[in-house]
């Protein structure tokens, strides 16, 4: 009940954000959208499944980079477009890639994929023909559902129509992530992570599910990364750097990562933290280490299991 | 081919602590990049401030080592955080030290700026070599030498001495050991401290040749990584070897095609760990 009501409150909150807080405040949550969509994903493979992946960051490139090729390159500007093409770019470098991570597990699998997001990267920062080097490829405004907003300054776009495309993706990104999570290939992926051997004695297909997890989790991390493009207007190489990776698995925890929610509450808090904590010091990066730590040693399992500790503390 | 050698020396004193740490604790060091860049932001600073009193230029690299030793201190501090989470999952402990990597970057932001720091031509001093129609500092020379000697002494360290024993003992089986009456936080404490200096002294002496920037930490812990992998992890012989193939890899690659310098690496890490998951070194219980 409580927690059916704290939801309508935060729906409400999202749909009213743009009318209600000041303009600067709406352009934040927008990256937090798009890292929510992208946390989902790393959190079928951690949270569910039980591999921590230090290259998730790969993927929000790719996403970024395809958006920006299709916008600049090939002036397909209709976003609906652009997020089924991050996906399917996505998918189909997820598939050779996690045939070979799944393989692995523990820190073996966290350092093969980070050993290919920095492949990436190198290939982003170095092929300067094709992907602009460090400078990067420009994301041109898109189009939504068909409508270019012409009348709109930049701004207005984004926190007007831009924020509600944004959240309706997320909504169904997060209502899709649900049902997988839910259904017997989501439970599947539980009890590969409890006991991979009790896992695949009852029949589940370790390897094959964790190959299923990679790709889902590549493809919302790129859906989300092209949405992070968007506001930027730029795909640069360093989001495919391995400290990005870092940064999102520490969202991850942030938010608590054996929560459904985690990665939406970790996503945000961390942008509007993080925006506090810059605008107070230049050494933010300091100031998030300590949290880090903090949460790492005492709170492991991020806010949402703070508050799940409080409400019924026998569990 | 002596550059190669050279940066390779560098990347070896880096690998091994952490191959050190990770053999004995099981905890992939992230941080040790970090310590990497401390030592030769130390190092820079020490070797001036010593030229500054007016000491005499050949002994400059007695200065950086001694500031790359000197940093060790910060070994048993930081293996004190680590304690708390010995007997987490290893997820939590990787993400600990990425905590760490953040906050010695800022704390090297804090304390010597952004603007990258340079020792200038004081490595100079020892004279350059033509060999083979290139022109060679003899300080390359003298790097490559004590990368080769620390290779040695590791050795000798782990195989030879009591300490070693205990080491690879603990790292074999630290249920037994602790059984067998061996006090693990002092053993902890004192591997993670040499691994500590291995990366210290590692930063402290590539300064001369190089500028040191705040970001050389996370630049440097990809290609530490990349040996750690090539080599076996955990695997000493492995961070001697996986240093030389990443370092002359690297130093062929700028060669011929320089924009495929770490993409090489990193296609030869992916190979190695389809084909040789465990690395070209690794030991079978490691």
């Amino acid at each position: 009940m409580i927690a059916r009501a704290l939801g309508a409150i935060a729906v409400v909150a999202l749909l009213a954000a743009p009318v209600v807080i000041p303009r600067y405040h709406v352009t934040l949550l927008l990256p937090a959208f798009a890292y929510s969509i992208g946390l989902l994903g790393l959190n079928l493979l951690f949270g569910t499944t039980g591999l921590l992946s230090f290259g998730h960051a790969l993927f929000v490139a790719l996403g970024a980079y395809t958006a920006a090729a299709l916008t600049t390159h090939f002036h397909i500007l209709h976003l609906e477009t652009l997020l089924i093409g991050a996906a399917l770019v996505a998918g189909v470098v997820a598939v050779p890639v996690g045939l070979l991570c799944v393989r692995y597990v523990k820190i073996y699998f966290g350092m093969l994929t980070l050993a290919f997001g920095m492949l990436f990267y190198s290939f982003l920062y170095k092929f300067y023909t094709l992907t602009g080097g460090d400078e990067g490829i420009r994301v041109l405004r898109p189009r939504l559902l068909g409508q270019a907003f012409a009348g709109l300054d930049k701004v207005e776009f984004l926190i007007g129509p831009f924020y509600y495309y944004a959240l309706a993706v997320l909504a169904m990104a997060t209502l899709l992530m649900h049902r997988i999570v839910r259904s017997p290939f989501g439970l599947g992926l539980r009890a590969i992570r409890e006991n991979p051997d009790k896992a695949a004695y009852v029949g589940v297909a370790v390897r094959r599910y964790r190959f299923y997890a990679f790709v889902i989790a590549a493809v919302f991390g790129a859906v989300g990364g092209a949405l992070l493009a968007v506001p930027t207007g730029l795909a640069d190489p360093l989001l495919a750097y391995w400290t990005h990776s870092g940064n999102l698995v520490f969202m991850l925890l942030l938010g608590g990562f054996d929560h459904f929610l985690g990665p939406l509450v970790g996503a945000l808090v961390f942008i509007l933290l993080q925006d506090t904590v810059m605008s107070l010091t230049t050494y933010w990066r300091f100031v998030f280490g300590a949290i880090l730590a903090v949460i790492v040693i005492f709170f492991p399992r991020g806010l949402l299991g703070l508050l799940a500790w409080r409400r019924e503390p026998t569990a | 081919m002596l550059g190669g050698a050279f940066h390779a020396a560098v990347l070896f004193l880096v690998s091994a602590g952490l191959q050190l740490v990770f053999g004995v604790q099981k905890i992939l060091n992230l941080a040790c990049g970090s310590f990497y860049a401390l030592g030769a932001y130390l190092g820079v600073s020490a070797v001036t401030w010593a030229l500054g009193a007016g000491l005499p230029a050949p002994l400059f690299v007695v200065v950086l080592i001694a500031a790359g030793l000197a940093l060790a201190v910060i070994g048993p501090v930081v293996e004190r955080i680590l304690r708390t989470i010995y007997d987490r999952d290893e997820s939590f402990q990787l993400l600990l030290t990425f905590a760490l990597v953040l906050m010695f970057e800022d704390v090297i932001r804090f304390v010597w700026g952004t603007a990258p720091h340079q020792l200038g031509t004081v490595y100079l001093v020892y004279g350059q070599l033509r060999i083979a129609g290139s022109t060679v500092p003899v300080y390359n020379l003298v790097v490559i030498a004590a990368g080769a000697l620390i290779a040695l002494g590791m050795g000798w360290l782990l195989t030879r001495t009591r300490f070693g024993r205990i080491v690879r003992a603990t790292a074999e089986n630290r249920e037994m050991s602790e059984a067998l009456g061996v006090d693990m936080h002092s053993v902890y404490a004192r591997v993670f401290t040499l691994g500590v200096a291995l990366g210290t002294v590692g930063g402290a002496l590539v300064i001369p040749a190089t500028a040191a920037t705040s970001e050389m930490g996370i630049e440097l812990i990809v290609e530490a990584f990349a040996v750690v992998v090539i080599g076996g992890l955990g695997s000493m012989r492995g961070a001697f070897v996986g240093a030389l193939i990443v370092g002359l890899l690297k130093a062929g690659a700028i060669a011929i095609w320089p924009e495929v310098e770490m993409l090489a690496v990193y296609v030869v890490v992916v190979a190695v760990l389809v084909l040789r998951p465990t690395g070209l070194f690794a030991r079978a219980a490691a």
